[in-house]
């Protein structure tokens, strides 16, 4: 056995080991172990009481033990016992058997937590040291309880010890994050900044830890930490290698602390004061330089601590994004290591230049590297390393380049690892859509797509391009023909059947002209694959053929066969039951006319998706779409399409269904109004507009549906509400109370009440100024429809407001019909010599008037189906603007004024609520139901309510609210 | 911040593991394993990050033995890498060519060691003899 045990060996211990080292087998180990316990658990139950070193031996062997996987239920008496030790050896096992195996809510705390109270105030440094170690360690509520107060007391004082310094800005670390209430902020945080100074690095290097946490919490508070750590980062920087002794690394003078201090900076904005930034600037400028000089040792360690900084500084150089210079300069030292024989060094080249692709300084230098990284995407022989590339490709991709990286990311796609196909999927689908000038390539991009990787594209993709082929006209009959060649392939992904099903359907007269592509081909063709597919194709596919009976008379014969036979019209699936028989039923009863009219070309879908890209662009520049933009665009796709099983299918379905205005539009998110039938497929201008085009052509349409925001002041009114009114205004959607405005000069309050369909308003103003406001007025109007919907009721105020003084003013307020526009208010007086005018909406909003319903389970969900009418129901998927904290939103749901149900929606994560608005003229029912999705953040949001506009008013007023 | 630090051998077994985050014993066994394979699984000419779940895993190999850091999305990678470094030439300086049995007869003063480096997740010291000064009181006082 070797004797390898230093210092005050113990034998028992050594032995002990031996022995499991030399077990042949798994079930020898654990006999050993076995053995091993009932021993000690003899030893520590036995009525001779044990010295300080055996105890100390048994806990070792019981340390061991639990790390071997064992799990320990005894012992912690006797490692309580060992703190209370003189000896530095027991005490320091005692300690490291309790940071390892008690968990924060032991009993043992109280014990534990006498013990450390002595060691703290024992002045010895290596016994403080290891009680503030295991507080830091167990970091118990209990423990914060006790010495939270403490802790920053010995942190600053001036005589503590460097050793004892590092370990309690540690501890105090842990208690701050554990038990921010008990750490209270006071003399000693201005104390704590100045650590930064201290002349020993080690106390340097911990307290940063402390002070970035501290930063992050309360920026303000901590701000002198950035001077501070610019000067001690340039002395650093500046210093020979040899300066720093034993903080030097491989002739690198303190990496860690170096990198420390840059992530501190990452946490604030440039330095305001120009000496501190040109300081700052100065460092990075040295760090940039010196990855350019010849390196001082050969060792791979020299220029890794080298790297770590440099990366670390680039990494504050992107944060700041502000100098182009800098920029470049980080641009181009990444671009050299992208070519480095180090993989790491590709690695983490690859992925910070992904975030230097988004600043628009450096997005052109990192464009000049896409050769290298297509290679990278290649020839990387580590996966981790491939989907870095993947990653930049996408990041750095713009119109210029779009083509080139698409089709380079498609060849990947046939052999990229099963993990990350999807992903890849999802960014080729919204490269190609984002930077199609040509949409033939367009349509080549995504049938390639799904001709590569069929079962990674969601339906999200293929939803995406039949509505984009819908809705340009230029591209159906390319969309057509290259369908109808796909679909040749012996064996195509039924994706692909999906997309030649729908696309056939619609424009297969395009090409039926060429025989090789003739109506009968081409319902062969999709006939030929109907067998091998599932329900939800087939029936798109019976669909299809319908819709062939229109386009090519000459197959009515053919597909009445296909849907008269009994597979079809017998089948146990009622769905595809369903459309057999009507399909068969429709295609024999109606007249031509009826049924060009029936199947009429699919209109134009509206366009919502663009907004949200143009959005991102402009947020983030063309190149950065990061993982959460990613599903940003998964879950429009979905909104688009109304959510789920909606997709183009069942508006094929619609189509079927004749009477105007077809449901599907509204599944689609266009309201009622729009003149669905009527609009015919116009030139390729769809794309980026739908809603322009239609607005002219229903007008009164349009100015419902943009409600506040689109809504022109009336001519009577002597200004237009300002900017930021309609936020004001949804501050108020959930409560009652509340300041509606501030400036400098004026305060508006509000307290409102309702009962049924009246409310009254108090509005308080507050003149903030010292001077009077002379000719003081308000006028409340009722711009537009909204004077024969609301009655709004209100006493002149006095002509002058005192300063520092308040007045008030009464509003009654009477609901005479639903109504979607806000009231407005305009105040006018004169402050100084000069006019004052400002106009605002009042936050009465329709909900106002809702009475709660309570209702159990069966009920709610019978009235549900009762709002099954599809201009009855309003549906939003949107992004979460707040925390999704429950509480917050059951607080919101009740300030909402509806009734929030328990125990309703299957789910319980979900909110279900139930109302009735009154107005003088009826009653409308309403119920909403909430989805969060915590993982993406995101909400859908349901409304069903008796009367189509209320839906549409409240899901609008309430998707701001979450 | 750092999560855990393991040293584990080729055949998969935790010769010490140190815990940042407060784990239950039923799913460190199941971590461990996952890690190990993972890291084992790799070669040479591969990176030595790799992305494990919510967190990314440092590794740095020594003859049959290999470190490896899980760390958070905020912590630099190659100086986490470094940090490995300095561990063992800390050991090597302490046990004079540390070997894997160092390590396992003389748990408890490796322990001391790596927390002198590492508390709570964050890297406090990083001088060598600053780092071996308690244990080099212990043994003088075991001497005398």
């Amino acid at each position: 056995m070797p004797a390898v045990s230093k210092g005050d060996g113990m034998r028992g211990l050594a032995v002990f080991i031996s022995d499991i080292r030399n077990c042949k087998s798994k079930e020898a180990e654990i006999k050993r172990i076995n053995k091993e316990l009932a021993n000690i658990r003899s030893k520590f139950k036995g009525d001779k009481a044990l010295d300080g070193y055996s105890k100390k031996k048994y806990v070792c062997k019981l340390l061991f033990i639990f790390l071997l996987g064992h799990d320990i239920d005894f012992g912690h008496m006797e490692a309580v016992n060992l703190l209370s030790s003189n000896k530095y050896t027991e005490k320091q096992i005692g300690y490291l058997f309790i940071s390892v195996l008690v968990n924060s809510n032991s009993e043992l705390i109280r014990l534990i937590n006498n013990a450390i109270k002595n060691d703290l105030s024992s002045r010895n440094p290596t016994f403080m040291c290891l009680a503030l170690h295991c507080i830091a360690n167990v970091g118990s509520r209990e423990m914060a309880e006790a010495f939270a107060s403490e802790i920053p007391r010995i942190l600053v004082a001036g005589d503590t010890m460097d050793s004892v310094k590092q370990s309690a800005a540690l501890c105090l670390l842990r208690l701050y994050k554990t038990s921010p209430d008990l750490v209270l902020m006071g003399e000693w945080t201005s104390r704590v900044v100045h650590l930064l100074n201290d002349q020993h690095m080690g106390v340097v290097t911990a307290a940063i830890s402390l002070i970035t946490c501290l930063s992050q919490k309360n920026p303000d508070e901590f701000k002198t930490c950035v001077s501070l750590a610019v000067s001690r980062l340039s002395r650093i920087v500046s210093s020979a290698s040899t300066d720093l002794q034993d903080y030097t690394y491989y002739f690198v003078p303190a990496p860690w602390l170096s990198c420390k201090l840059l992530r501190l900076l990452q946490c604030y904005p440039p330095p305001e004061d120009g000496a501190v930034k040109g300081r700052l600037v100065e460092c990075l400028e040295t760090i940039l330089n010196k990855a350019q000089e010849p390196p001082k040792s050969k060792k791979v360690q020299h220029s890794n601590a080298k790297n770590a900084i440099l990366f670390e500084a680039i990494s504050l150089i992107i944060h700041y994004d502000s100098e182009p210079n800098l920029l470049v300069r980080a641009c181009n030292q990444l671009g050299q290591f992208l070519q480095h024989r180090e993989t790491n060094l590709r690695y983490l080249a690859l992925e910070s230049m992904c975030t230097l692709a988004s600043s628009e300084f450096s997005h052109e230098a990192v464009k000049t590297h896409i050769e290298t990284v297509i290679n990278a995407l290649k020839t990387e022989r580590d996966v981790s390393v491939r989907q870095r590339a993947a990653d930049l490709l996408y990041a750095m991709c713009d119109r210029s380049n779009a083509k080139q990286i698409v089709a380079e990311m498609l060849s990947y796609l046939e052999t990229a690892d099963y993990s990350i196909r999807e992903e890849m999927v999802l960014k080729v689908a919204i490269l190609a859509e984002k930077y199609a000038i040509d949409y033939s390539w367009y349509v080549d991009t995504i049938l390639n797509l799904i001709r590569i990787a069929g079962d990674y594209v969601s339906e999200e993709v293929w939803y995406r391009v039949i509505q984009i082929v819908i809705n340009r006209d230029d591209v159906q009959g390319y969309a057509a023909k290259t369908v109808f060649e796909a679909l040749q392939a012996p064996a195509c992904h039924e994706n692909m059947v999906k997309v030649g099903g729908y696309i056939l359907g619609e424009f297969g007269n395009l090409i039926a002209g060429d025989p090789r592509s003739s109506p009968l081909v081409q319902f062969n063709l999709l006939h030929s694959k109907f067998h091998l597919c599932s329900v939800p194709t087939r029936a798109l596919l019976l669909s299809a053929y319908i819709k062939f009976i229109n386009l090519f008379p000459e197959t009515k014969a053919t597909i009445q066969e296909v849907l008269r036979c009994d597979s079809q019209i017998r089948n146990s699936d009622v769905e595809l039951q369903q459309r057999a028989v009507e399909y068969l039923k429709l295609s024999s009863i109606a007249s031509t006319d009826v049924l060009a009219t029936v199947l009429e070309e699919m209109p134009p879908f509206p366009e919502r998706e663009s907004s949200i890209l143009a959005k991102l662009k402009k947020k983030k520049g063309p190149g950065a779409v990061s993982v959460t933009d990613l599903e940003d665009n998964k879950r429009e796709g979905g909104e688009l399409n109304g959510g789920g099983d909606r997709g183009p299918d069942t508006s094929a379905m619609a189509a079927s269904n004749a009477s105007t205005p077809s449901p599907s539009a509204d599944l689609l998110g266009i309201r009622s109004a729009a003149p669905i039938g009527a609009a015919p497929t116009s030139a390729g201008s769809l794309l980026v507009d739908v809603f322009s085009e239609a607005g002219p052509a229903a007008p009164s349409a349009a100015v419902n549906d943009d409600g506040f925001l689109s809504s022109a002041p009336p001519s009577e009114d002597p200004a237009a509400p300002l900017s930021e009114a309609d936020d004001l205004l949804n501050k108020f959607v959930c409560k009652n109370n509340g300041v509606l405005f501030e400036n400098q000069l004026l305060q508006i309050g509000i307290k409102s009440e309702y009962r049924q369909n009246l409310g009254r308003m108090y509005l308080f103003y507050g003149n903030k100024t010292s001077v009077p406001f002379a000719s003081f007025s308000t006028t409340v109007s009722c711009p537009g429809e909204l004077q024969s919907q609301l009655n709004v009721q209100s006493k002149p105020v006095e002509p002058v407001v005192e300063g520092g003084a308040q007045i008030q003013q009464v509003l009654n307020i009477e609901c005479l019909t639903d109504f979607s526009e806000a009231p407005l208010l305009n105040i006018k007086f004169r402050y100084g010599g000069a006019l004052q005018n400002l106009t605002l909406k009042l936050p009465v909003t329709i909900n106002k008037f809702f009475q709660p319903t309570e209702m159990a389970s069966n009920d709610f969900f019978q009235r549900w189906k009762q709002l099954s009418q599809p201009q009855q129901e309003a549906q939003k998927i949107f992004k979460a603007n707040h925390g999704m904290d429950t509480e917050v939103l059951k607080a919101k749901l009740l300030g909402l004024g509806m009734a929030l149900l328990d125990n309703v929606d299957p789910n319980p994560e979900n909110y279900v609520c139930a109302g009735v608005i009154q107005t003088k003229g009826q009653q409308v029912g309403c119920l909403l139901r909430l989805e969060p999705n915590a993982q993406a953040q995101m909400y859908r949001l349901t409304l069903r309510c008796s009367k189509d506009s209320v839906s549409r008013r409240l899901c609008e007023l309430l998707a701001e609210q979450f | 911040m750092i999560k855990f630090v393991l040293m584990v051998n080729r055949q998969g077994q935790t010769r010490l593991s140190r815990y940042y985050q407060p784990v239950e014993l039923s799913r460190r066994a199941a971590l461990e394993a996952d890690v190990v394979r993972c890291c084992l699984s790799r070669k040479k000419d591969q990176c030595s990050f790799v992305e494990y779940k919510e967190f990314k895993l440092v590794y740095r190999q020594y003859a049959a033995l290999y470190i490896v850091v899980g760390v958070t999305d905020s912590e630099n990678e190659l100086s986490i890498y470094e940090l490995v470094h300095n561990f063992v030439e800390v050991l090597d300086k302490y046990f004079s060519r540390v070997s894997e049995l160092d390590i396992m007869f003389n748990l408890d003063r490796v322990h001391i060691i790596l927390d002198e480096m590492i508390q709570n997740g964050h890297i406090v010291e990083t001088n060598k003899s600053r780092i071996l000064a308690p244990l080099t009181a212990i043994d003088k006082m075991a001497d005398g």
